[in-house]
């Protein structure tokens, strides 16, 4: 875009608007204390119905475990199970760091330059689509069993993710607000960082939430397909044991992880991303 | 009367559309200037230069004598809409331009600003939860919070209804009766510019240049009263037929 387009006003920052709030599955608004009790009363009866359920059926443990014996495996088991979890957070932190790191350097780069992300965006767009579990066998081949081959396929996965989303951010320029800066006499890097990075920082969240939830997902999945550590190792063993309260007690840890990728970022957005409802 | 800004032979091309050829006028330091025309007759083009955000194609602006060549701490601008940050509270819409500069507020100005425009009591609300008279307000005590010596305003108040807008150009009177700067502004509204300024000059259709002059001789403050006058009337109408001789409509009728 040329210097000496007279901006439009008026008009929403070009290059869409999507929100946290679009994935932020309704929890914008605020619940009223007795919407918080008939979703708990709606947990405490399909735990509870599946605790009767399964004992009247008399459905086997290797079935579906009741919920009860997921509790006291999950307590019983804390102490094996705790350090694997370490292990799964420490590929997933530095993978995800690693990833959105280097997706945020190159989307605010890149974003700089159209021709360059006119040829990158669609390599960009393959590594997103393209599941990067399915790189593991061949990454362990190359890297062995350790923490390697699975941060390297983490941040795979993380990275694209994390990179397309805020170029999505990046790129809508707002050239009033960039105009009023100029005004002022403001840098280059000044109107990055007090205009395009506060304006991108709602998308960018998006990117990370979905991003560390990539990740995740990928962590786990790299455990399971090789090396003797892990939640997602942990997954494996379990199950070939027939271990399955153990196997759910798992289970409940990654999707409390999950929860918690959701939450941490929805709560960054509320705080400083508010402003774009 | 000195000579703040001079216009002087400005053309300005976008490609193969001239917005402006050949416009010249100055501006006298501590007069309003309101600057009318037919729409698409390049307003817009001429104030962006003259706040050295745009480049020129031909001629020159001067600036107290020297060339415009890029934004000059000595002019504000406020835009068309109020174009605040919406990250950011009103008060710190309004330091904004003192973090670019990496200088401090002058907050005792500041302070008196806001109690002028009645925000003091909303400088930690967010932009989007004021109305937009207000947020036009914030944007104004922003251009002046830097004690601007010219203020270029680039149809300040397009986007309000006809009350409100009434109330910002009584505002923008009464802090010019305070502390006269001298201020350009574009307008479409010829009873704003009658009432804000002590000339108006007509652009003509594309490519722009100045096609008509009216020196605005009426005392200030321009009450509901001399606003009613046969003279003011008299004024609208020779700038109406002005702009209305520039539409393609009549230019038509003109050649047939």
């Amino acid at each position: 875009m040329s210097d000496d387009a007279i901006p439009e006003f008026g008009s929403k920052a070009a290059g869409g608007g999507v929100g946290l709030g679009s994935v932020s599955l309704g929890a914008g608004g605020g619940r009223t204390l007795a919407e918080i009790a008939v979703i708990l009363l709606v947990a405490v009866v399909i735990i509870g119905g599946l605790e009767f359920l399964l004992g009247w059926y008399q459905v086997p443990e290797y079935v579906l475990p009741k919920p009860s014996a997921i509790a006291a495996a999950f307590v019983k088991e804390l102490p094996n199970v705790a350090p694997h979890w370490g292990y799964s957070v420490v590929t997933l932190l530095s993978g995800f760091g690693i990833g959105a790191g280097i997706g945020l350097l190159l989307a605010a780069v890149i974003t700089q330059f159209p021709f360059v992300e006119k040829v990158i965006t669609p390599y960009i767009l393959i590594l997103v689509t393209t599941p990067m579990l399915a790189l593991v066998p061949l990454l362990i081949l190359r890297f062995g069993f350790g923490y390697t081959p699975r941060i390297i396929a983490v941040s795979l996965a993380t990275g694209p993710m994390v990179m397309i989303n805020a170029a999505t951010g990046f790129r809508r320029t707002d050239s009033a607000k960039i105009a009023l800066a100029r005004s002022y006499g403001a840098s280059v890097l000044q109107i990055f960082w007090k205009i395009r990075a506060p304006m991108a920082l709602p998308m960018i969240l998006v990117g990370l939430m979905v991003g560390g939830i990539f990740g995740l997902l990928t962590t786990v999945g790299a455990e399971m397909a090789g090396g003797g550590f892990g939640l997602g190792n942990r997954l494996t063993t379990y199950s070939s044991m027939i271990r399955m309260p153990e196997f759910f007690a798992v289970i409940l840890i990654l999707s409390g992880m999950g929860i918690l990728i959701y939450v941490i970022f929805f709560l960054i957005g509320k705080k400083w991303a508010s402003w774009e409802t | 009367m000195t000579t703040r800004l001079s216009i002087r032979d400005v053309g300005k091309r976008y490609g193969d559309v001239e917005a402006l050829k050949g416009c010249s006028f100055d501006i006298e330091a501590g007069h309003i200037v309101a600057i009318v025309g037919p729409s698409g007759c390049g307003k817009t083009t001429l104030l962006w230069g003259m706040s050295g955000l745009h480049s020129l194609t031909s001629g020159e602006i001067l600036l107290d004598g020297e060339r415009i060549t890029r934004p000059r701490p000595e002019i504000g601008l406020v835009f068309q809409e109020a174009n605040l940050l919406p990250w950011r509270t009103i008060g710190k819409n309004i330091r904004f331009p003192n973090e670019v500069k990496r200088t401090r507020p002058d907050e005792a100005w500041i302070a008196h600003l806001l109690a002028r425009t009645d925000l003091t009591e909303f400088q930690n609300r967010m932009p989007r939860e004021l109305s937009g008279g207000m947020q036009q307000r914030a944007a104004i005590v922003r251009a002046l919070a830097l004690r601007p010596e010219v203020l270029l305003m680039d149809e300040p108040f397009g986007a309000l209804d006809a009350f409100t807008r009434e109330e910002m150009n009584r505002l923008v009177e009464e802090i010019w009766l305070e502390n006269p700067t001298t201020i350009a502004f574009i307008t479409h509204s010829i009873e704003e510019a009658i009432l804000l300024s002590d000339r108006v000059v007509v652009l003509s259709a594309r490519p722009g240049r100045v096609l008509s002059d009216y020196p605005v001789p009426f005392p200030r403050p321009r009450d509901h009263e001399i606003m009613a006058s046969r003279e003011v009337f008299e004024l609208t109408n020779a700038i109406k037929a002005d702009i209305y001789s520039q539409t393609p409509a009549s230019r038509k009728a003109m050649t047939a």
